[in-house]
């Protein structure tokens, strides 16, 4: 137990100095990087979860294809090291610090509440259901059957994302041809 | 008597050194067959039949001089080899090669021939062969050279197409097989149909073999689909910046995944230790004679084809393969619901 409990502090503690890091690097490549690190301690905590299926998923998703295509953006944009901001001209209007000062408070609230709803949480599940929910099968069941709806749906905002993108970096060129 | 820790660990160093060995093994099987093919004799000077060749390769290697660019990442530059060694290595340790062995009685209890048992090894492999692909990014970039950077954008923009491929043909034989387990994958393969026919994956799964071959050269950068290392059009792609150690770590990498794909591949595919005429405890001698067979072939595809055009290969990769996938995924997954399920 005290060994597992060990490795819980090595990931957890991983995962969150490697996110803090990620805002903190004026690389972006090193933010990318620190990014994967903080995914695969993510994928460390599901270990000892005993979910394996979780956590593999987690890798190959998140750290092995999403995060290629992060770097394969930042590679292809070449994008230099940060400069300090007290050289740049701030340009935007006064209203948005306003605005992004509440926004930022009303995120911090929520975390706070959703914190405090999740402790002690009991939905009638006995615990011993862990191991059982995260098996591949269930995890197949259930998205499939129960948040069958929720699922499709992402799928489509996903593809409307992406016909978007598609769409917006075209428009230049689709006028001439 | 070996207690089952001492001898897990045995078998840990064991399968390293192999791997370690099969990577010089592969270089001179590869100039060998190089040679057949164009009717030369290749390696002949260094040993009986040049057979000494990859340990003179070794050394020269290692007593070149290690060159960093100025302008590089030292850091990326140097992390970077690693990776790719690492990720060669690791994922190798899920895959099975022969049956539950007590070593003739050396052990009490039956050691399973695999380094880590693990109930989604299939998995495991698939997400540590794509953290591979990090090696030869993060090398292109840290290099600070258009050829290396060139290459490394190739090779991620390869490896995203295929790797959708590649996992929907994992999917087909993990559907017939019920199972995520490598070991009870090869188990589900063992016996015969009508005493002739081997139950093996190739025979349910032909499409799905066919489909993780092609992707699995592309996995691992070979030609015709060698795009990170064109050595006519990019110099020596990726890893042009790199010498002597770190460059060797790269050519060590490209050979450990070769022989990881087909160990996978044969697991998967091919009945893993099954086959006949030998007993149960000597499985492994058909497990090294199938993965033998496809590294082959391998080599054998390399010196045959000439590498294709870079659309060629997305155009390959996007409109013909991975549609045929997910076609040979439906068609197996309809094909059981109504026969097995």
């Amino acid at each position: 137990m005290s060994g597992e409990l060990a490795l819980f502090y090595l990931f957890g503690g991983a995962a969150v100095v490697a996110s803090l890091l990620v805002i903190g690097q004026r690389n972006p490549i090193y933010s990318v990087l620190l990014l994967i690190a903080s995914f695969g301690a993510l994928a460390g905590l599901y270990v000892l979860l005993d979910a394996p299926f979780m956590a593999v998923t987690q890798i190959i998703v998140y750290a092995g294809a999403i995060m290629v295509l992060f770097l394969f953006v930042v590679m292809l944009l070449n994008v230099p090291a940060e400069a300090p901001i007290d050289h740049v001209e701030l340009h935007e209007p006064q209203g948005a610090r306003w605005l992004g000062g509440v926004l930022a408070v009303a995120l911090l609230v929520e975390l706070g509440w959703a914190l405090w709803r999740v402790v002690g949480v009991d939905d009638g599940r006995p615990v011993a259901d862990a191991g059982q929910l995260a098996s591949v099968l269930e995890i197949g069941r259930v998205l499939f059957q129960e948040y069958a709806f929720a699922f499709e749906v992402t799928s489509i905002l996903i593809i409307v994302a992406m016909v978007g993108a598609v769409l917006l970096t075209r428009r230049d060129s689709g006028a001439g041809s | 008597m070996i207690p089952a820790v001492v001898a897990q660990i045995l078998l840990l160093l064991f399968v390293f050194f192999m791997l370690l060995n099969s990577a010089s093994v592969m270089v001179y099987a590869e100039r060998k067959i190089a040679a057949l093919i164009q009717q030369r004799y290749g390696p002949y000077l260094v040993g009986p039949h040049g057979l000494m060749q990859p340990l003179a390769d070794i050394i020269k290697l290692l007593f070149k001089e290690e060159l960093r660019p100025l302008a590089a990442d030292r850091f990326l530059f140097m992390l970077a080899p690693v990776i790719s060694a690492t990720a060669a290595f690791a994922a190798f340790s899920v895959v099975p090669f022969g049956a539950d062995t007590t070593l003739f009685g050396l052990l009490e209890e039956p050691l399973p021939l695999v380094v880590a048992d693990v109930n989604v090894a299939i998995l495991v492999v698939f997400a540590i062969t794509s953290m591979g692909v990090y090696g030869i990014v993060l090398a292109g970039w840290s290099s600070n050279s258009k050829y290396s950077l060139l290459g490394a954008l190739r090779s991620s923009a390869q490896m995203i197409s295929y790797e959708l491929s590649y996992g929907l043909a994992l999917g087909g034989v993990l559907v017939v097989a019920g199972s995520l387990s490598l070991r009870e994958i090869v188990d589900a393969q063992a016996g015969t149909w009508l005493g002739v026919i081997p139950r093996w994956g190739v025979v349910t799964q032909p499409i799905g073999f066919l489909i993780f071959m092609t992707a699995g050269i592309a996995e691992t950068n070979r030609a015709p689909f060698d795009f990170p290392e064109a050595e006519q059009e990019l110099v020596a792609g990726y890893h042009t910046e790199y010498s002597s150690m770190s460059f060797a770590m790269f050519f060590l990498a490209e050979y450990v995944n070769m022989v990881t794909v087909s160990a996978v591949a044969t697991d998967l595919f091919l009945g893993g230790w099954h086959g006949p005429f030998l007993p149960e405890s000597f499985g492994w001698i058909w497990f090294l004679v199938k993965m033998s067979a496809l590294l082959f072939f391998y080599i054998w595809v390399r010196w045959t084809l000439p590498r294709y055009r870079y659309d060629q290969l997305m155009m390959f990769g996007w409109k013909f393969l991975l549609p045929l996938a997910v076609v040979n995924l439906l068609v197996t997954a309809a094909g059981v619901l109504s026969f097995v399920g």
